[in-house]
């Protein structure tokens, strides 16, 4: 049996009656009510997520930014600080590390990546052995954050109310240090949701405190079955479906947050290769003409033989309609071609459309 | 706690059974469906397909998992419930009205191996 962490608000959704379930080497909860009742409630007000499992990162000293440039697909020479980048982590061959959002924190040369939990360990590692010959110290910090993320249109209005805090400022993909009630607390305006929303970093214990007080505001608990439907719509990429080190980001449709106008970063070859060579397959989006629900896995189908297979499908909640991402040849993945998707024993028909189910309400 | 409705047989992969002359109404139990969560898809066979006891025929899909569905006996499917396709939630309202299909029997001894409702309650309660 996998030894499972436990988060610091474990307890607490043991006593919301939450679901639990392992991801990411963590017991989490997965839903407290039902999946759909979660995901209206971000989409239409606010909800919030322990996402305390994933990992913080930091990287400090004086090659600090030219290290984090090296190792990362996006440009951090061109982020101020208090604000946050996405990317990608790669290996020299193209694949994919990780996904990542890095920090520019306000004390110079300091860096916070925060990383998917499952990928910790493997990252931690990849950093260090990479870090020979630059000056700069590494360390895994995961331990000693806990990480509430509130997200939903009446998140900013919530945090001002029940935490007293004024965020109103900040713009997505922003952060600041704030002290709350003597405490430090890292208030990113981000989110893995398509709506607006915020991301609190803290200790185990002030991030309890956070929990309890939006618990006693009433916000709702969200596990990670909403969090996935959710991220999902918004067209946004989960490692291990959507990314993996045998996908390159040009194929998962992230060239935007590689920048190979950059001198040199690891993967930064392979990637040019790639791209000079021409993509052999693409995500795509593909709506169903049934209600049968496309699951990853799933072969896509035309002309007679498989030309893809699904990385994550829903019958969206917010939309009414079974779509998936899938990975197709790439001639297959125009916007409006045909398709079919193998459902068990059926056949059902599909049509490729754009990846993003949902427009994402960021705040700008 | 689970209801379970008298003069139906069970399989242990809690499917219901009720049994009129040569004729098998197959549902899914209220067991079933709790664990399921809110159903959002029922993948049914059609009218005319061959189903196999203890064979595949079909799914329950919630918004995360599909389940498969078992048969319970063989036969040839006379008609599947249609108020599925555009309700499928009517199997977690009412586990026991909410039947899936109607197979005619080709082997009635296969009944015989199900459960009636006092060993379906002993089954469940094994399995808590």
């Amino acid at each position: 049996m996998e030894n499972l962490k436990k988060t610091c608000l474990y307890d607490s959704h043991v006593s919301l009656g939450a679901q639990m379930s392992p991801f990411g080497g963590f017991m989490m909860p997965i839903q407290y009510s039902d999946i759909a009742s979660e995901h209206l409630a971000v989409r239409k007000s606010r909800g919030m997520f322990d996402v305390s499992h994933m990992g913080e990162i930091f990287i400090a000293g004086p090659d600090a930014e030219a290290f984090v440039n090296h190792v990362f697909t996006n440009d951090v020479t061109k982020l101020e600080a208090g604000h946050i980048q996405y990317g990608m982590m790669l290996y020299p061959e193209g694949g994919v590390v990780d996904d990542l959002l890095v920090y520019r924190m306000p004390e110079p040369g300091t860096w916070m990546l925060v990383v998917n939990a499952s990928n910790i360990a493997k990252d931690y590692e990849w950093i260090c052995r990479e870090a020979s010959g630059w000056n700069i110290e590494a360390s895994d910090e995961s331990e000693k954050f806990g990480q509430i993320a509130l997200q939903g249109p009446d998140a900013e209005k919530t945090v001002s109310e029940a935490l007293g805090m004024d965020l109103s400022d900040q713009v997505f993909y922003t952060f600041k240090e704030v002290s709350w009630n003597g405490e430090y607390v890292i208030a990113s305006r981000s989110g893995y949701t398509g709506e607006d929303g915020f991301e609190f970093y803290a200790s185990p214990e002030v991030t309890r405190k956070i929990w309890d007080v939006l618990l006693a505001a009433e916000v709702k608990p969200c596990g990670l079955g909403c969090r996935d439907t959710l991220r999902f719509e918004a067209g946004l990429p989960l490692y291990g479906h959507e990314l993996s080190e045998n996908i390159s980001p040009l194929e998962a449709g992230l060239g935007m947050f590689v920048k190979l106008d950059k001198p040199d970063f690891i993967g930064k070859k392979a990637v040019e290769e790639l791209k000079a060579a021409g993509l052999k397959r693409k995500l795509a989006g593909i709506e169903l003409s049934d209600r049968a629900i496309p699951r990853a896995g799933y072969p896509v189908e035309a002309d007679g033989r498989q030309i893809g297979e699904v990385t994550t499908g829903y019958h969206s909640i917010s939309t009414d309609r079974s779509v998936c991402l899938a990975f197709v040849e790439s001639p297959y993945s125009v916007l409006g071609t045909g398709v079919d998707i193998r459902i068990r024993k059926k056949v059902f028909h599909g049509t490729v459309c754009r990846k993003r189910f949902y427009e994402k309400k960021y705040k700008k | 706690m689970s209801k379970i409705a008298e003069g139906l047989l069970y399989s242990e992969s809690h499917e219901w059974v009720k049994v009129d002359g040569l004729i098998a109404t197959i549902g899914i139990s209220d067991f079933a469906q709790k664990s399921m969560g809110s159903i959002v898809y029922v993948d049914m066979p059609e009218e005319d397909d061959e189903v196999v006891k203890d064979e595949e025929f079909g799914a329950v899909e919630s918004v995360k998992a599909a389940s498969d569905l078992y048969a319970p006996v063989s036969g040839t499917v006379v008609e599947k419930n249609e108020a599925l396709d555009s309700e499928p939630g009517l199997l977690n309202q009412d586990a026991y009205g909410a039947w899936i299909i109607r197979v005619k029997m080709s082997d009635l001894s296969e009944t015989e191996s199900l459960m009636d409702a006092v060993a379906y309650k002993e089954f469940l309660d094994k399995q808590a």
